[in-house]
């Protein structure tokens, strides 16, 4: 087990001018989920639906106000883990210029092992590693400033992996990215999960990087509704409508023309099979029309 | 392009100087600026040139170059020369209604600008041979004796180098809001100091409130990174002392040496 939250509650405090509390907001609502060891996991929703809250629990930014999270065997608010769990699960943040902290993007990525107190040796290594994974060693000695989104962002994810983590949380890393960038940043990331074998976290709203997830939670107003495969979640195309998601384009499209009579199969998730059933379908309707 | 903007304004090139380990700067232009306010002699300012156009020498940045960063700042030149030169009493030179030159004003006045002259240069000289990370680990290293009276030197350094790394970004923020308010009517360009001054408040406004937001994002992000102040932190860089530093602090020591002794026998 990787991380498991039960019964998790988060509110948020309001603050009058002196600072005392004079209301809250409840952002979590009973969340309880499991992520297992190795797993591509997606988690959906729209703005303000509870995600990224969610996901700063599970690197003890945020404490729960009920319910616990557990990273591995760690309880988040065990104080005494808390630089244990931020090890070993790492946080990719959604505006890259944010995230950056070195001057050089060596330095950058040698962040984390620095304040974890790695030797100088070995941070040399990790952090050639890192860069080799995210395929950014020609840019090693470049400044952060003069890289593209996507590329600022694979710098972001090579330093949380020079922490040497077992999962990492991915907080709508692609939100202010360009087609391109977006594809840069997923393919970094289920490079890792393939190759590393580093449990993933995906926080996003574009439906269209969750298809190749393992597992995929949609929330909504702070709680977990819909949770299955990738299949599962997309052939309930008029639910996720009423959740204001979009659902890919193919899906919509198969599912649409399910309506109009067209016996497509429900959750298809790209455009391959997508002809593929269609193709089916067209050879059925001949054999019927020549018997 | 305003992303290419550095502080101190960094020139690159191969030379002893670059090579030299950012302490041993540090400390150099330390002793020189001490040094000319220790030295009252002409001997000893011709000391501290020799040594002062043997760095520059070394350094390979061009001397255009050097002089560039000092059109700044010879408007402050200027006024301190002309107040010493005019304000201090003595023997009477020359005199015109309420201005007076006097035999010590001007003694006072050319030392004065050879003083700051050569200050001005020296400095800039360490931030045209040093990185600002160099600076900054340099500095931090330099300073640590101050943590025993609770002088938070790492959070100093660790500050100005965040500070160094957002200096492009907010520029181009500033820029980006700036067009987005010229396409709406506003103006920045016309008026006097003061009409444009007002002017730039909703151009702060925006930007404040931008600055604060990458600010926690920028906090959440280095402690989602473990980071949790210089305790305990080791370092990619560690900044190590060859045999070019130890000949450069003889150097310095030799420099020391001898414009004190000019000041004994001069």
């Amino acid at each position: 087990m990787m991380i498991r939250s039960s019964d998790l509650v988060f509110d948020y405090i309001k603050r009058d001018e002196e600072g005392n509390p004079c209301g809250s907001v409840r952002a979590l609502d009973g969340v309880s989920l499991d992520v297992e060891k190795g797993q591509f996991i997606a988690v959906l929703g729209h703005n303000g639906s509870g995600k990224s809250t969610l996901a700063k629990h599970f690197n003890a930014l945020l404490y729960p106000s009920g319910g616990t999270v557990y990273v591995g065997d760690m309880n988040t608010m065990d104080d005494s883990h808390l630089w244990d769990i931020r090890q070993t699960c790492g946080m990719v943040f959604q505006n890259p210029d944010n995230q950056i902290i070195g001057q050089v993007v060596e330095e950058d990525v040698g962040f984390g092992p620095e304040n974890m107190g790695v030797p100088t040796e070995q941070i040399w290594e990790r952090v050639e590693e890192s860069l080799r994974i995210v395929g950014m060693e020609e840019y090693r000695n470049s400044s952060p400033n003069r890289l593209s989104g996507g590329q600022k962002q694979r710098v972001s994810i090579a330093g949380v992996i020079a922490m040497h983590p077992e999962c990492i949380v991915f907080d709508e890393p692609t939100a202010m990215l360009d087609p391109s960038g977006r594809r840069e940043v997923i393919r970094a990331a289920r490079a890792l999960n393939d190759v590393e074998k580093i449990t993933i976290i995906l926080i996003t709203h574009y439906m269209d990087e969750v298809v190749f997830a393992d597992r995929v939670f949609v929330m909504d107003g702070g709680s977990v509704v819909m949770d299955g495969s990738p299949r599962e979640i997309f052939s309930r195309v008029d639910e996720l409508e009423h959740l204001r998601l979009d659902v890919p384009q193919v899906t919509l499209l198969a599912h649409r023309l399910r309506k109009e009579g067209i016996e497509l199969p429900e959750g298809i998730l790209t455009r391959k099979e997508f002809i593929k059933e269609l193709r089916e379908y067209i050879s059925r309707k001949e054999n019927v029309t020549k018997a | 392009m305003l992303r290419d903007i550095t502080l101190g304004q960094y020139y690159q090139t191969k030379s002893p100087i670059h090579e030299l380990d950012p302490r041993v700067k540090l400390i150099a232009t330390f002793a020189f600026i001490i040094s000319l306010f220790l030295v009252n002699s002409y001997v000893g300012y011709v000391i501290a040139l020799i040594y002062l156009a043997l760095a520059i020498g070394l350094s390979r940045v061009p001397f255009s170059y050097i002089t560039r960063g000092m059109k700044a700042v010879v408007m402050l030149l200027m006024i301190t020369v002309l107040f010493n030169l005019f304000l201090t009493p003595g023997e009477l030179l020359w005199s015109f209604g309420v201005l007076r030159i006097t035999r010590e004003g001007v003694v006072i006045a050319s030392k004065m600008a050879i003083r700051l002259t050569m200050l001005i240069i020296g400095s800039s000289l360490m931030t045209l041979t040093t990185t600002p990370n160099q600076l900054t680990d340099g500095l931090e290293s330099v300073l640590s004796p101050l943590k025993v009276i609770k002088v938070p030197v790492h959070e100093i350094s660790m500050m100005m180098s965040i500070a160094l790394r957002f200096i492009p970004i907010l520029m181009e923020e500033t820029d980006k809001i700036m067009k987005a308010q010229m396409a709406r009517g506003a103006d920045f360009e016309s008026g006097n100091v003061f009409k444009r001054a007002s002017n730039m408040v909703p151009l702060l406004v925006p930007l404040f409130i931008s600055a604060f937001r990458r600010a926690n994002d920028l906090a959440m992000a280095m402690e989602a990174r473990c980071y949790r102040g210089g305790e305990g932190r080791t370092r990619m860089k560690p900044l190590v002392y060859s045999s070019k530093d130890y000949i450069a602090y003889l150097v310095i020591a030799l420099f020391m040496f001898m414009i004190i002794a000019a000041g004994r026998l001069f």
